[in-house]
């Protein structure tokens, strides 16, 4: 009986110990970018630090202004987000709804590769075969634009739509469904009147757990999308806030103003996915309550 | 008090074993050492080097010969383990007042010395030497460009490859990221820092590569040692790349990378054991190996 409560405080301890590991490298990765992300933007200063568009980090006379990487970064997964919702959202209507057993059964395993494919993958293809097909079909001069991140971003995207969204497609409880036949309306009427909107909070939150993916991709759109640093445009090559980060990186020197102002890029993307994580728990929550 | 002296007792009975297990790892381990740097002193002796040297040789500077600089420090420590190189990339001008101010034993830049730091009594060693390759892709006709062209070329002043006797397309320039070595070699001999019109900036040699081979209207640049037959590197003002034309000088993209010490001051023991094996035979392959061309 003794040695039974010792085994349970030993293992109660355990699991606490388990609990704060990922709550302590969560804050300790908060303060640890608040305190290297902030020096460079107060020695830029605020304003010219976000709202600069001009980015030379190694010119003689450095300008650190980061506005071209947050829009790219803003316009990559908005455009991602417009190919990719219409596509992942139906594909899921289509696996959850109407695909017969044994099609679903082999477009599921292929969603869920998808989404296991290392993101340097989708690069390296992108790279190869769709950075030229850009190229060649709009007959641009180079391929490498934000055009073919943002299709890159969407391909990366759709797993998370349609995987989330399918499950609370599922979760509709069949008495709506059988309720809205039962009144006359067509199966796709019934999906699209009822189904969706019952799953509405699942779906969005897949959405944004997609928009999170695309925000924080590098490897991918380093790749693809010519990491120059200018204001964005669909052909034109642009740099996002992730891929400005990792290609300065590893020769800024230790203790410099760029090193810092990479750090503060860090700290900007990092509110980023703050800021798409509290929207998701807020739709998460809504979801509870209906 | 019968159950502390038990607990007594096997602490003291586990100390004792702790005790006796550290001196065995210790044991082994420094007789492990021992053998390793009997074994790599017989070797040397064979290659009539002495072994004796210890310590650190600090080296700085220059971030374009971080791998050749990487390359030989590794050699030479597998060889003499009682001596640590560092290298610290700060950049050409911080490896030369390094070396003037002696917190450096060997500054490391990747241009020749200016009049005024020779001025104040140092002295250059060229070690290695770093030949840029011009690349165009294999479907451009451009054979030869001059100096002068590439420089208008980059900068945007050329657009067109008609202008410089190729087909009529647009011209693209594809390079690396601010801060890579390549980068720095091209944007200064060519003379054009801070004023190319990049249209992409890549990460690494290989990604260059590939971007000018998918590219029919692209030139880049890259390393001398990394063109292969994907991709057409050109001729400049006539001279082909090659490890020949670099030394000899003929071709003109090319930049030193030189050891700066104190004229008439000797170097530690150790700096200069690992100064005379960076440039001798033996240390030819590893600069050629790590991209740059051996100067012996």
């Amino acid at each position: 009986m003794k040695l039974k409560e010792i085994i349970e405080r030993i293992m109660q301890g355990v699991f606490l110990v388990c609990g704060m590991v990922s709550i302590a490298s969560v804050a300790l990765i908060t303060i640890y970018m608040l305190i290297a992300g902030m020096p460079a933007i107060i020695e830029v200063g605020p304003i010219d630090f976000l709202f600069g568009t001009v980015w030379e980090s190694t010119s003689k006379d450095p300008k650190f202004g980061i506005l071209p990487f947050i829009l790219t970064s803003v316009w990559g997964m908005v455009g991602a987000l417009i190919i990719g919702v219409p596509v992942g959202v139906f594909t899921a209507v289509f696996l959850a709804k109407l695909a017969p057993a044994k099609v679903a059964a082999m477009v599921r395993p292929a969603v869920e590769l998808l989404a296991g494919i290392p993101s340097v993958v989708y690069g390296l293809i992108g790279m190869i075969v769709l950075v030229p097909a850009v190229m060649d079909t709009f007959s641009l001069k180079s391929g490498a634009c934000l055009l073919s991140a943002i299709l890159v971003l969407t391909i990366m995207v759709l797993p998370n739509i349609i995987s989330v969204s399918e499950t609370a497609l599922r979760a509709v409880p069949k008495e709506y469904e059988e309720a809205s036949l039962g009144l006359g309306a067509t199966w796709i009427e019934t999906v699209f009147k009822v189904s969706i909107p019952a799953a509405k909070s699942g779906i969005v939150a897949g959405i944004v757990l997609g928009a999170g993916r695309a925000v924080g991709e590098a490897m991918a759109v380093m790749m693809v999308a010519g990491n120059v640093a200018n204001m964005p445009g669909l052909f034109k090559s642009v740099r996002f806030l992730t891929t400005a980060v990792a290609s300065e990186m590893s020769y800024a020197a230790d203790g410099s103003l760029q090193r810092n102002a990479l750090f503060s890029i860090g700290l900007v993307l990092f509110f980023f996915i703050m800021l798409i994580n509290w929207t998701l728990q807020k739709f998460l929550k809504r979801g509870d309550n209906l | 008090m019968k159950r502390l002296k038990k607990v007594m007792s096997i602490l003291t009975v586990s100390t004792v074993v702790a005790a006796a297990l550290a001196a065995c790892g210790s044991s082994t381990s420094s007789s492990s050492v021992a053998e390793q740097s009997s074994s790599s002193a017989a070797e040397e002796s064979s290659a009539a080097e002495e072994s004796t040297v210890e310590g650190n040789v600090a080296t700085g500077g220059s971030t374009s010969v971080e791998k050749v600089i990487g390359a030989l420090s590794e050699a030479f420590m597998g060889e003499n383990t009682a001596v640590t190189v560092t290298y610290d990339p700060t950049g050409s001008s911080a490896g030369v007042t390094g070396a003037e101010d002696g917190t450096l034993d060997i500054g490391l830049a990747s241009r020749s010395l200016k009049e005024e730091e020779v001025a104040k009594g140092l002295k250059e060693t060229v070690f290695a030497l770093d030949g840029i390759a011009i690349v165009v892709n294999n479907e451009n006709t451009v054979e030869d460009l001059s100096l002068e062209q590439i420089a208008q070329l980059a900068t945007g002043e050329i657009t067109n490859w008609s202008e410089v006797g190729g087909p009529d397309a647009p011209v693209v320039l594809i390079g690396r990221e601010a801060g890579s070595g390549t980068r720095d070699g091209f944007e200064s001999v060519v003379d054009v820092e801070d004023a190319c019109v990049y249209e992409q900036e890549l990460t690494s040699t290989g990604a260059v590569m590939t971007a000018v081979a998918g590219n029919p209207n692209a030139f880049g640049y890259v390393s001398l040692a990394s063109v292969d037959e994907n991709v057409k590197a050109i001729t400049v003002g006539g001279v082909e790349a090659s490890e020949e034309t670099v030394k000899d000088g003929t071709y003109l993209l090319q930049r030193p990378f030189v050891f700066v010490t104190k004229e008439g001051e000797e170097l530690s023991a150790q700096a200069q054991a690992f100064y005379d094996f960076a440039l001798s035979e033996a240390a030819a392959d590893l600069v050629r190996n790590a991209g740059a061309v051996p100067v012996v």
